[in-house]
C-alpha cells in the first residue's frame, strides 16, 4: 500500500535513503542539499537506519570516503550541491573509473563567483563528463522515485549515479507525494552483493592501479561502453519500478508532443511551468509540446532526435552556460544528436534562470511565441538567447 | 614478545619483491617491515596516496601487494578513503555480514607531499573522527615522484628543484613543518617517529603498537631518497643512522599524551655529520655559509631539548 505524504524534496530524498538503509553515508554541509544529511543524521541517531554516517571535513573527503566505503563492499550514498560538487570533481572521475556504484544526491545550485545559493544547473552540468549517470527530476515525487531507482541502476551498471533536482524550488518546496512501503523499497533494492571488494580476505585485490597508455585507453573505453549499456539498465529498472508503484519512467518524458509543431526541451522543475504554459496555448489552438529528458548521462541522443523530426521549430533551454561564445550544453548536445540523426529543425537556445532567477509562464509564452514566428519564416536571427536579460542594456 | 629479527623476517611479507622502487630508497623497507608487524592471520586494507610508492607497486596488470587488499585513488585522500573503508568494515561486521573471527586492519601510506601538504586536511579529519586506522608517512622530505620539488617537510636550506640553492636564495628558506607534533595535538592514542636503523626493531615495534592500538594512530618514518638527497644507494642505513645520531630525526613516541624518547644517542653528533654526505646540503659547506649550519644546529637542538622536556613533564 502506498503512503500519501506531504514532504519537501530534501525530506523526500532523505526518506528514500532511510528506506534504502545504505551501509555508509559520508557528507559535508552545503546549501541547499544539506538538509538531506541532516535528516539522515537524525535517522542514524534515532536508530531508524543502521548506516554508518561519516561527517567528513570536506566534500573532497566525502566522495573519497564514499569511494573507500564502496570499494570495501558497502552500499554508499552522499549528497551535495554547487561548490561541494565542484570540490568533489577529482574524485567523481575516480568513482566512475573504479566502477563503484555510489549514489550521489545533487540539489542543483549555481556556482561562484559571484556567490549565489539559488538554483541553476551549472554544478551537475560541469560534471557531465565525469562518468556519473545523471538523472534529472521535475518534482519531489520524481526525486524520491529516482533516488530509489538510482541505487539499483548504479549497482547493475557498476557506475555511480547522480540524482539532480532543483535547489530550493524542489529541495525546499513541500508537495504531496506518494511513498512506498519500507518493505517494498527493501525488496526493490535488494541486498547488495559486490563481485569483488577490499574486505573479501579470501580474494585480496588491488584497486586503482597505474595504467600505461594502451591499458588506460582500453579501460576508458570500457567505462564509455558501460555508460552506453546503462540506457538499457535504466529502462529495465524503471519497468520493475512501474510494476510496483504504477509510476512510469522512461528515458525522457513527452508532453503534448505527438502533434506538436513547436516544442521546448528543458530539464527539472521548469518542465512543470512549461506544461502549464502548454495547457494555456493548446486552449488557443497552438500546437505546443515539451520534451523533458530524464537523463543527460547517458544521453538518449538518437531517441530524442527522432522525437523531434516533425517539429517546425524547437527551443532548448539551459539553466547553465558553457561560456564558450556559442551555446549551452543541452543545446549543443541535442542539436549535435539531431545532425547525426539527420533531423533538421530550426533550433534556438535559451540560457535562463541563472542563480535562481524566476522563470514564469509569461517567459515561456515568449519562447513559444518566438518559435511560432520561426515556424512561419524558418528564419533564425539569433541562436543563443539569454532569457530576461536585456543584452543591449548590459553592454 | 621480545623482538627477534630472524622471526620477524619469517613473517608474511605483504609487499612482494620485484616492485619498481629505486635501489637505496627507504619506502619499500618501511612498508614491508611495518606490515610484518601485522599478525599473519589478520587481513589488511592498504590505502595509498599517489606518489612513488603507488606508481612503483601497482602497475596494471601487476600488483606488488599480496596477502592484503590495496586501494589507490588520488594524492590527497588516502586517509578519507581509509576512513570510508574502516567505517564500512565496522558496520558489516556488526551485522554479521563478515566473519566474526577474522580481523581487518586499515593502514594508509603517504609520502610527505601527500601527508604534510595536500593530504593534511584529509588526515586531520580522519584522526579527529577517531577512525580506527594507522597512517604511516614515508617522509623523504620532498616531492620525489615528480622530481624533487620542495614540500613543507623539506629541511631548512635544502636544495630542491623548486627551492634551488641559487646566487641570491640559499635553498629552502623556511624550516620544516613538524607533522608528529601536529598529530599529537589531535590527542590521538599513539603517535611515533621512526627511522630505518639497525635491525628495524624501532620501526617494527612502533608499527605494531600503532596497528594494534584501537583508534587513529600515526607513524612518521624517515625515508631517505638517494635521488633527492644525493647519497650512494648502499648508504641508506648509514644516512638514517646519522639522522638519528645527530638528533635531526629523534626517535620517539607519544602514547596517550606521554612522551617517550626511544633512542638517546650516547654521543649526540654535530648535525653537519648528517648534512655533509648529502648533495642537497652541499652549498651549506661553501665558504661564507657557515651561518647556515649554525642555524640548522640551533633548530635541531631546540627540538631535542623540547622533547627531553616533554618526556620529563608528561611522565611526572
Amino acid at each position: 500500500m502506498a503512503i500519501r505524504e506531504r514532504l519537501s524534496g530534501n525530506e523526500a530524498v532523505a526518506t528514500a535513503m532511510k528506506q534504502i538503509n545504505p551501509d555508509t553515508v559520508a557528507a559535508y554541509p552545503i546549501t541547499p542539499s544539506t538538509e538531506v544529511p541532516q535528516y539522515f543524521s537524525n535517522f542514524v541517531a534515532n536508530g531508524s537506519v543502521s548506516t554508518e554516517f561519516i561527517a567528513v571535513e570536506s566534500e573532497h573527503s566525502a566522495m573519497s570516503a564514499c569511494i573507500g566505503a564502496a570499494a570495501a563492499g558497502g552500499r554508499v550514498m552522499s549528497a551535495t550541491s554547487s561548490q561541494g560538487l565542484a570540490l568533489m570533481f577529482e574524485m567523481l572521475y575516480i568513482a566512475s573509473g573504479l566502477r563503484l556504484p555510489i549514489t550521489l544526491i545533487c540539489g542543483n545550485r549555481a556556482l561562484s563567483a559571484p556567490l549565489n545559493i539559488h538554483n541553476d544547473h551549472s554544478d551537475s552540468m560541469g560534471a557531465r563528463d565525469s562518468g556519473f549517470i545523471q538523472l534529472y527530476c521535475e518534482n519531489n515525487q520524481e526525486a524520491y522515485d529516482n533516488t530509489i531507482m538510482a541505487v539499483k541502476i548504479a549497482e547493475r551498471a557498476k557506475l555511480p549515479v547522480m540524482v539532480c533536482y532543483d535547489g530550493f524550488i524542489t529541495s525546499h518546496s513541500v508537495e504531496n507525494i506518494m511513498l512506498m512501503e519500507n518493505e517494498e523499497v527493501k525488496n526493490f533494492v535488494g541486498e547488495y552483493k559486490p563481485d569483488q571488494y577490499l574486505l573479501d580476505y579470501n580474494n585480496p585485490i588491488s584497486i586503482g592501479p597505474l595504467d600505461m597508455q594502451k591499458d588506460y585507453f582500453k579501460h576508458r573505453y570500457e567505462l564509455a561502453s558501460a555508460m552506453k549499456d546503462a540506457k538499457k539498465i535504466i529502462k529495465e529498472v524503471s519497468e520493475e519500478f512501474y510494476k510496483i508503484t504504477g509510476r512510469k519512467y522512461d528515458l525522457y518524458e513527452k508532453y503534448m508532443m505527438d502533434d506538436a509543431e513547436i516544442a521546448i526541451i528543458a530539464l527539472n522543475s521548469t518542465a512543470g511551468t512549461i506544461k502549464d504554459t502548454i495547457d494555456n496555448l493548446r486552449e488557443k489552438g497552438i500546437k505546443a509540446g515539451l520534451l523533458k529528458p530524464r537523463m543527460f548521462r547517458p544521453l538518449p541522443w538518437n531517441e530524442i532526435a527522432l522525437e523531434l523530426k516533425n517539429l517546425k521549430a524547437l527551443a532548448i533551454m539551459d539553466k547553465c552556460d558553457s561560456i564558450n561564445g556559442y551555446a549551452a550544453p543541452l543545446f549543443t548536445e541535442i542539436t549535435s544528436a539531431m545532425y547525426s540523426s539527420q533531423v533538421y529543425v530550426p533550433t534556438i537556445n535559451y540560457i535562463y534562470g541563472l542563480g535562481g532567477t524566476d522563470t514564469t509562464v509569461k517567459d515561456i509564452e515568449k519562447i513559444y511565441s518566438k518559435l511560432q514566428e520561426i515556424s512561419k519564416t524558418y528564419r533564425i536571427t539569433k541562436i543563443t538567447n539569454y532569457l530576461g536579460i536585456d543584452e543591449e542594456e548590459v553592454k | 614478545m621480545a623482538y627477534n629479527l630472524k622471526e620477524m623476517v619469517n613473517k608474511k611479507s605483504r609487499l612482494a619483491s620485484g616492485h619498481r622502487m629505486c635501489a637505496g630508497c627507504g619506502a619499500p623497507l618501511i612498508v614491508r617491515n611495518s606490515l610484518r608487524a601485522l599478525k599473519d592471520e589478520d587481513h589488511a586494507v592498504i590505502s595509498c596516496a599517489t606518489g612513488c610508492l603507488e606508481v612503483s607497486t601497482c602497475i596494471y596488470p601487476y600488483t606488488s601487494w599480496k596477502d592484503c587488499s590495496f586501494l589507490h585513488t588520488a594524492f590527497e585522500c588516502a586517509s578519507a578513503c581509509a576512513s570510508g573503508a574502516s567505517k564500512t568494515y565496522e558496520k558489516l561486521k556488526r551485522e554479521n555480514k563478515l566473519p566474526q573471527d577474522k580481523d581487518t586492519k586499515f593502514i594508509a601510506f603517504g609520502g610527505d607531499g601527500g601527508t604534510y601538504d595536500i593530504g593534511l586536511q584529509s588526515l586531520s579529519g580522519a584522526m579527529e573522527r577517531r577512525t580506527d586506522m594507522t597512517y604511516i608517512c614515508y617522509d623523504n622530505g620532498a616531492y620525489m615522484n615528480t622530481g624533487t620539488q620542495r614540500s613543507s617537510s623539506t629541511p631548512h636550506f635544502a636544495d630542491t628543484t623548486t627551492s634551488p640553492a641559487g646566487k641570491v636564495i640559499p635553498g629552502k628558506v623556511q624550516p620544516r613543518k613538524d607533522l608528529a607534533e601536529i598529530m599529537i595535538a589531535h590527542n590521538i592514542p599513539y603517535v611515533a617517529q621512526t627511522a630505518l636503523i639497525g635491525n628495524m626493531k624501532d620501526l617494527y615495534e612502533k608499527a605494531e603498537k600503532a596497528i594494534y592500538t584501537e583508534g587513529p594512530t600515526c607513524v612518521v618514518a624517515l625515508s631517505p631518497c638517494p635521488r633527492g638527497w644525493g647519497y650512494p644507494t648502499e648508504d641508506l642505513q648509514k644516512i638514517s643512522k646519522l639522522a638519528v645520531d645527530t638528533c635531526f630525526w629523534p626517535l620517539y613516541e607519544v602514547e596517550n599524551g606521554k612522551y617517550h624518547i626511544t633512542y638517546k644517542p650516547a654521543k649526540k653528533l654535530p648535525v653537519e655529520e648528517f648534512l655533509r654526505p648529502q648533495k642537497r646540503f652541499k652549498h651549506m659547506f661553501k665558504e661564507g655559509n657557515e651561518w647556515m649550519i649554525e642555524q640548522f644546529q640551533k633548530e635541531v637542538d631546540k627540538k631535542w631539548e623540547y622533547l627531553l622536556m616533554m618526556e620529563e613533564i608528561t611522565n611526572k
